[in-house]
């Protein structure tokens, strides 16, 4: 079992991470499921730019009570999480979340309910054409739906 | 860390919007150590101005003492970092 949780300014490599990824995963590894959150542009045309803020050390520690969350829930062998903080441009990637597990199902749900409640709990903010967002109704909903266990 | 009474350093942290109110990211605080959390708050107030105060007490803001979310009674001692959380959004 292992968990990475990492905040870098820097870019990340679809490829770099998903082959230190495989080489870590044990046999009882069956599915892995990875989801990649990229930056929309908003106003087409306008150049759009998101800032995202960080408290070093309580977002990392905000981020790993998800996955925590995540374990106690499924059986999941593997979970890597890398947020990008900093200014990003339209169609940046911004987020990963690969989640492991013996089988489709688990990986699936782990990796979407730790992206959904990344959107509601990460210790983030992000700044989009000088206004600070904040998570959407939408957002809220997905994340509470989990905890009515559904 | 000071004996009662003696006065002490705290680090205040503001971020994202709450940065933008209250005009800087940090701020440190004299206190006498230890403080209630409402005492706290009323030394806070003397060295920001009526709007940033009232940005930091929305009901939405949340509060961090040494990286942990508090709700409720806290004491603050000499050296704690207290941080103000606007709502957050990731992913």
């Amino acid at each position: 079992m292992s968990v990475e949780i990492r905040i870098q300014e820097p870019d990340f490599s679809l490829d770099h991470e998903w082959q230190a990824m495989r080489a870590r995963l044990g046999t009882d590894t069956g599915a892995v499921a990875a989801f990649v959150g990229l930056v929309r542009d908003v106003e087409p045309g306008d150049s759009t730019t998101l800032e995202l803020e960080h408290y070093p050390g309580m977002t990392e520690k905000s981020i790993a009570e998800i996955v925590d969350r995540a374990l106690a829930r499924w059986q999941l062998t593997d979970v890597l999480v890398v947020h990008r903080v900093g200014k990003l441009a339209p169609a940046d990637q911004i987020v990963l979340v690969a989640v492991g597990s013996g089988h489709r199902a688990e990986a699936f749900a782990g990796c979407e309910f730790i992206m959904d409640f990344l959107k509601t709990d990460a210790v983030i903010w992000k700044k989009q054409s000088e206004r600070w967002i904040e998570a959407t109704a939408n957002d809220i909903e997905r994340a509470s739906n989990w905890q009515k266990g559904s | 860390m000071g004996a009662p009474g003696k006065l002490s350093m705290v680090q205040v942290l503001f971020f994202a919007s709450l940065r933008d109110a209250v005009g800087v990211d940090e701020i440190s605080l004299p206190i006498d150590d230890p403080l209630t959390f409402d005492r706290f708050m009323a030394e806070l107030r003397t060295a920001l101005s009526d709007a940033a105060y009232a940005a930091i007490c929305a009901e939405n803001v949340r509060v961090a003492i040494n990286q942990e979310l508090v709700d409720g009674v806290r004491l603050i001692s000499a050296g704690d970092e207290i941080a103000f959380l606007p709502p957050v959004t990731g992913g």
